[in-house]
Protein backbone atom coordinates (compact mmCIF):
# COMPACT_ATOMS: atom_id res chain seq x y z
CA UNK A 1 0.00 0.00 0.00
CA UNK A 2 1.28 3.30 -0.92
CA UNK A 3 0.37 6.20 0.70
CA UNK A 4 -1.12 9.35 -0.91
CA UNK A 5 0.73 12.63 -1.48
CA UNK A 6 -2.25 14.93 -0.95
CA UNK A 7 -3.22 16.26 -3.99
CA UNK A 8 -3.44 19.86 -4.96
CA UNK A 9 -6.92 19.35 -7.00
CA UNK A 10 -9.15 16.76 -5.70
CA UNK A 11 -11.73 15.99 -8.04
CA UNK A 12 -15.04 13.90 -6.27
CA UNK A 13 -18.20 12.67 -8.43
CA UNK A 14 -21.23 11.29 -6.98
CA UNK A 15 -24.80 10.20 -9.10
CA UNK A 16 -27.72 10.96 -7.27
CA UNK A 17 -31.04 10.29 -7.65
CA UNK A 18 -32.53 13.65 -6.83
CA UNK A 19 -33.40 16.68 -8.82
CA UNK A 20 -30.63 19.42 -8.99
CA UNK A 21 -33.23 21.88 -6.80
CA UNK A 22 -32.92 19.33 -4.04
CA UNK A 23 -29.27 18.68 -4.52
CA UNK A 24 -28.32 22.43 -4.42
CA UNK A 25 -30.97 22.95 -1.51
CA UNK A 26 -28.88 19.94 0.37
CA UNK A 27 -25.42 21.69 -0.36
CA UNK A 28 -26.64 25.32 0.86
CA UNK A 29 -29.56 24.59 4.01
CA UNK A 30 -27.92 24.11 7.36
CA UNK A 31 -30.81 22.10 8.42
CA UNK A 32 -29.90 19.40 5.19
CA UNK A 33 -26.33 20.09 6.00
CA UNK A 34 -26.02 18.81 9.65
CA UNK A 35 -27.50 15.38 8.40
CA UNK A 36 -24.55 14.29 6.58
CA UNK A 37 -21.70 17.16 6.67
CA UNK A 38 -19.92 15.61 10.05
CA UNK A 39 -23.03 17.81 11.89
CA UNK A 40 -22.14 21.29 10.85
CA UNK A 41 -24.74 23.78 9.90
CA UNK A 42 -23.68 25.69 7.08
CA UNK A 43 -26.11 28.54 5.34
CA UNK A 44 -25.05 30.36 2.27
CA UNK A 45 -26.12 34.40 2.71
CA UNK A 46 -25.09 37.41 1.71
CA UNK A 47 -22.12 36.16 0.41
CA UNK A 48 -20.92 34.47 2.68
CA UNK A 49 -20.80 30.65 3.84
CA UNK A 50 -21.92 30.54 7.09
CA UNK A 51 -20.58 27.10 9.39
CA UNK A 52 -21.41 26.04 12.90
CA UNK A 53 -19.95 23.35 14.12
CA UNK A 54 -20.82 22.90 18.14
CA UNK A 55 -19.46 25.66 19.48
CA UNK A 56 -17.86 26.80 16.34
CA UNK A 57 -18.32 29.28 14.02
CA UNK A 58 -16.84 30.50 10.78
CA UNK A 59 -17.29 31.79 7.43
CA UNK A 60 -15.95 31.89 4.01
CA UNK A 61 -16.64 34.39 0.97
CA UNK A 62 -18.67 32.58 -1.59
CA UNK A 63 -17.25 33.42 -4.98
CA UNK A 64 -20.11 32.67 -7.15
CA UNK A 65 -23.34 31.03 -6.50
CA UNK A 66 -26.00 30.25 -9.72
CA UNK A 67 -28.57 28.53 -8.11
CA UNK A 68 -29.13 25.30 -9.38
CA UNK A 69 -26.35 24.69 -11.36
CA UNK A 70 -22.89 26.00 -9.74
CA UNK A 71 -21.51 27.38 -5.89
CA UNK A 72 -18.09 28.49 -5.62
CA UNK A 73 -16.32 29.09 -2.31
CA UNK A 74 -13.54 29.79 -0.25
CA UNK A 75 -12.03 27.01 1.98
CA UNK A 76 -10.81 27.20 4.91
CA UNK A 77 -10.55 24.10 7.78
CA UNK A 78 -11.10 26.53 10.60
CA UNK A 79 -12.32 23.63 12.92
CA UNK A 80 -8.28 22.96 13.34
CA UNK A 81 -6.41 25.30 14.22
CA UNK A 82 -3.03 23.72 12.19
CA UNK A 83 -5.43 23.79 9.26
CA UNK A 84 -7.11 26.94 10.04
CA UNK A 85 -3.28 28.96 10.11
CA UNK A 86 -3.34 28.05 6.13
CA UNK A 87 -4.13 29.63 2.95
CA UNK A 88 -7.86 29.81 1.96
CA UNK A 89 -8.07 27.63 -0.93
CA UNK A 90 -11.33 26.90 -3.15
CA UNK A 91 -14.47 24.21 -3.58
CA UNK A 92 -16.40 24.38 -6.90
CA UNK A 93 -19.82 22.68 -6.65
CA UNK A 94 -21.14 21.50 -9.85
CA UNK A 95 -24.51 20.52 -10.46
CA UNK A 96 -25.37 18.77 -14.23
CA UNK A 97 -29.22 16.96 -14.28
CA UNK A 98 -28.39 13.64 -16.24
CA UNK A 99 -31.14 11.30 -18.11
CA UNK A 100 -33.96 9.48 -15.90
CA UNK A 101 -34.10 11.87 -12.69
CA UNK A 102 -30.58 11.45 -12.04
CA UNK A 103 -28.17 14.48 -10.92
CA UNK A 104 -24.63 14.10 -11.25
CA UNK A 105 -22.78 16.09 -8.31
CA UNK A 106 -18.94 16.96 -8.66
CA UNK A 107 -16.68 18.37 -6.17
CA UNK A 108 -13.61 20.39 -7.63
CA UNK A 109 -11.32 21.06 -4.16
CA UNK A 110 -8.45 22.50 -5.74
CA UNK A 111 -6.17 26.04 -4.61
CA UNK A 112 -4.51 23.50 -2.18
CA UNK A 113 -0.98 24.22 -2.82
CA UNK A 114 -0.69 26.73 0.11
CA UNK A 115 -2.55 24.27 2.05
CA UNK A 116 -0.57 20.53 2.25
CA UNK A 117 -2.41 19.68 5.57
CA UNK A 118 -5.59 20.65 4.84
CA UNK A 119 -5.35 18.67 1.49
CA UNK A 120 -4.60 15.78 3.24
CA UNK A 121 -6.84 15.99 5.45
CA UNK A 122 -9.96 16.59 3.30
CA UNK A 123 -9.58 13.70 1.27
CA UNK A 124 -11.54 10.95 3.53
CA UNK A 125 -14.00 13.64 4.59
CA UNK A 126 -15.12 14.62 0.77
CA UNK A 127 -15.97 11.14 -0.04
CA UNK A 128 -17.83 10.68 3.53
CA UNK A 129 -19.83 13.86 2.85
CA UNK A 130 -20.95 12.62 -0.48
CA UNK A 131 -21.59 8.93 0.23
CA UNK A 132 -23.90 10.67 3.24
CA UNK A 133 -25.41 13.36 0.97
CA UNK A 134 -26.06 10.68 -1.74
CA UNK A 135 -28.16 8.37 0.70
CA UNK A 136 -29.90 11.44 2.35
CA UNK A 137 -31.28 12.78 -0.91
CA UNK A 138 -32.24 9.04 -1.81
CA UNK A 139 -33.42 7.41 1.49
CA UNK A 140 -34.39 10.37 3.86
CA UNK A 141 -32.39 9.58 6.09
CA UNK A 142 -28.90 10.32 6.95
CA UNK A 143 -26.11 7.50 6.61
CA UNK A 144 -26.27 4.96 9.80
CA UNK A 145 -22.85 4.42 11.78
CA UNK B 1 -23.97 4.66 -13.46
CA UNK B 2 -24.06 1.49 -10.82
CA UNK B 3 -22.46 -1.31 -9.15
CA UNK B 4 -22.38 -3.21 -11.99
CA UNK B 5 -20.64 -0.89 -13.67
CA UNK B 6 -18.13 -0.42 -10.79
CA UNK B 7 -17.25 -4.04 -10.19
CA UNK B 8 -16.92 -4.37 -14.17
CA UNK B 9 -14.79 -1.38 -13.72
CA UNK B 10 -12.54 -2.92 -11.03
CA UNK B 11 -12.21 -6.04 -12.55
CA UNK B 12 -9.36 -5.55 -14.62
CA UNK B 13 -6.07 -5.62 -13.58
CA UNK B 14 -4.70 -3.00 -15.65
CA UNK B 15 -7.82 -0.70 -14.37
CA UNK B 16 -7.08 -1.24 -10.94
CA UNK B 17 -2.92 -0.46 -11.93
CA UNK B 18 -4.84 2.77 -13.65
CA UNK B 19 -5.68 3.41 -10.23
CA UNK B 20 -3.15 2.88 -8.30
CA UNK B 21 -1.15 5.29 -10.87
CA UNK B 22 -3.80 7.98 -9.93
CA UNK B 23 -3.94 7.43 -5.95
CA UNK B 24 -0.27 8.51 -6.33
CA UNK B 25 -0.31 11.57 -8.28
CA UNK B 26 -3.80 12.58 -9.46
CA UNK B 27 -4.97 14.74 -12.48
CA UNK B 28 -2.69 12.96 -15.45
CA UNK B 29 -3.00 13.37 -18.95
CA UNK B 30 -3.29 10.13 -21.23
CA UNK B 31 -0.03 10.62 -22.20
CA UNK B 32 1.66 10.25 -18.82
CA UNK B 33 -0.62 7.54 -18.12
CA UNK B 34 0.21 5.75 -21.48
CA UNK B 35 4.34 5.63 -20.33
CA UNK B 36 3.92 4.16 -17.37
CA UNK B 37 2.05 1.13 -18.76
CA UNK B 38 3.15 -1.24 -21.84
CA UNK B 39 0.10 -0.66 -23.33
CA UNK B 40 -0.96 1.62 -26.93
CA UNK B 41 -2.23 4.65 -26.37
CA UNK B 42 -5.60 3.24 -27.82
CA UNK B 43 -5.52 0.46 -25.23
CA UNK B 44 -5.48 3.04 -22.17
CA UNK B 45 -7.80 5.15 -23.71
CA UNK B 46 -10.25 2.34 -23.36
CA UNK B 47 -9.46 1.22 -20.39
CA UNK B 48 -9.64 4.91 -19.34
CA UNK B 49 -13.23 4.86 -20.83
CA UNK B 50 -14.72 2.01 -18.91
CA UNK B 51 -13.62 3.77 -15.37
CA UNK B 52 -15.25 6.86 -16.52
CA UNK B 53 -18.03 4.84 -17.32
CA UNK B 54 -18.13 3.89 -13.90
CA UNK B 55 -17.58 7.20 -12.42
CA UNK B 56 -14.25 6.09 -11.01
CA UNK B 57 -12.20 8.32 -13.15
CA UNK B 58 -13.49 11.62 -13.75
CA UNK B 59 -11.63 13.88 -16.73
CA UNK B 60 -11.38 17.48 -16.23
CA UNK B 61 -10.25 20.23 -19.17
CA UNK B 62 -7.69 22.26 -17.72
CA UNK B 63 -6.11 24.97 -20.63
CA UNK B 64 -5.44 22.55 -23.63
CA UNK B 65 -4.77 19.14 -21.72
CA UNK B 66 -7.41 16.58 -20.48
CA UNK B 67 -6.47 15.72 -17.26
CA UNK B 68 -7.79 12.15 -15.35
CA UNK B 69 -8.97 12.57 -11.72
CA UNK B 70 -9.44 8.99 -9.56
CA UNK B 71 -12.73 9.68 -7.67
CA UNK B 72 -13.28 7.31 -4.67
CA UNK B 73 -16.93 8.24 -3.76
CA UNK B 74 -18.00 4.84 -6.02
CA UNK B 75 -15.58 2.60 -3.72
CA UNK B 76 -17.02 4.46 -0.78
CA UNK B 77 -20.51 3.65 -1.79
CA UNK B 78 -19.72 0.33 -2.89
CA UNK B 79 -18.11 0.36 1.08
CA UNK B 80 -21.49 1.10 2.50
CA UNK B 81 -23.30 -0.87 0.73
CA UNK B 82 -21.36 -4.27 0.26
CA UNK B 83 -19.00 -3.90 3.18
CA UNK B 84 -20.54 -2.21 6.25
CA UNK B 85 -23.50 -4.17 6.15
CA UNK B 86 -22.27 -7.43 6.56
CA UNK B 87 -19.45 -6.48 9.30
CA UNK B 88 -21.63 -4.71 11.38
CA UNK B 89 -23.93 -7.36 11.09
CA UNK B 90 -21.00 -10.01 12.05
CA UNK B 91 -20.52 -7.55 15.29
CA UNK B 92 -24.13 -7.39 16.20
CA UNK B 93 -24.21 -11.63 16.22
CA UNK B 94 -21.06 -11.11 18.70
CA UNK B 95 -22.56 -8.57 20.74
CA UNK B 96 -26.04 -10.68 21.19
CA UNK B 97 -24.18 -13.72 21.84
CA UNK B 98 -22.73 -12.01 24.61
CA UNK B 99 -25.41 -10.54 26.10
CA UNK B 100 -26.98 -14.38 26.23
CA UNK B 101 -24.09 -16.03 27.53
CA UNK B 102 -23.93 -13.40 30.18
CA UNK B 103 -27.81 -13.68 30.82
CA UNK B 104 -27.50 -17.00 31.37
CA UNK B 105 -24.80 -17.36 33.27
Amino acid sequence: MTTMTAQTTQVYSVFIKATPEQVWDAITKPDFTEQYFFGARIDIKDGRRLTTLGEMEWDEEVLEAEAPTRLVHRFVAAYDPDMGAEEPSRVTWEIEPQDGGITKLTVVHDQLESAPKTAESVAGGWMYILSGLKTLLETGKPLAG
Amino acid sequence: MDDDQVFKALADPTRRHLLDRLFERDGRTLTELESELEMTRFGVMKHLRVLEDAGLVVPRREGREKLHFLNPVPIRLIHDRWIDKYTEHRVAALADLKNELEESA
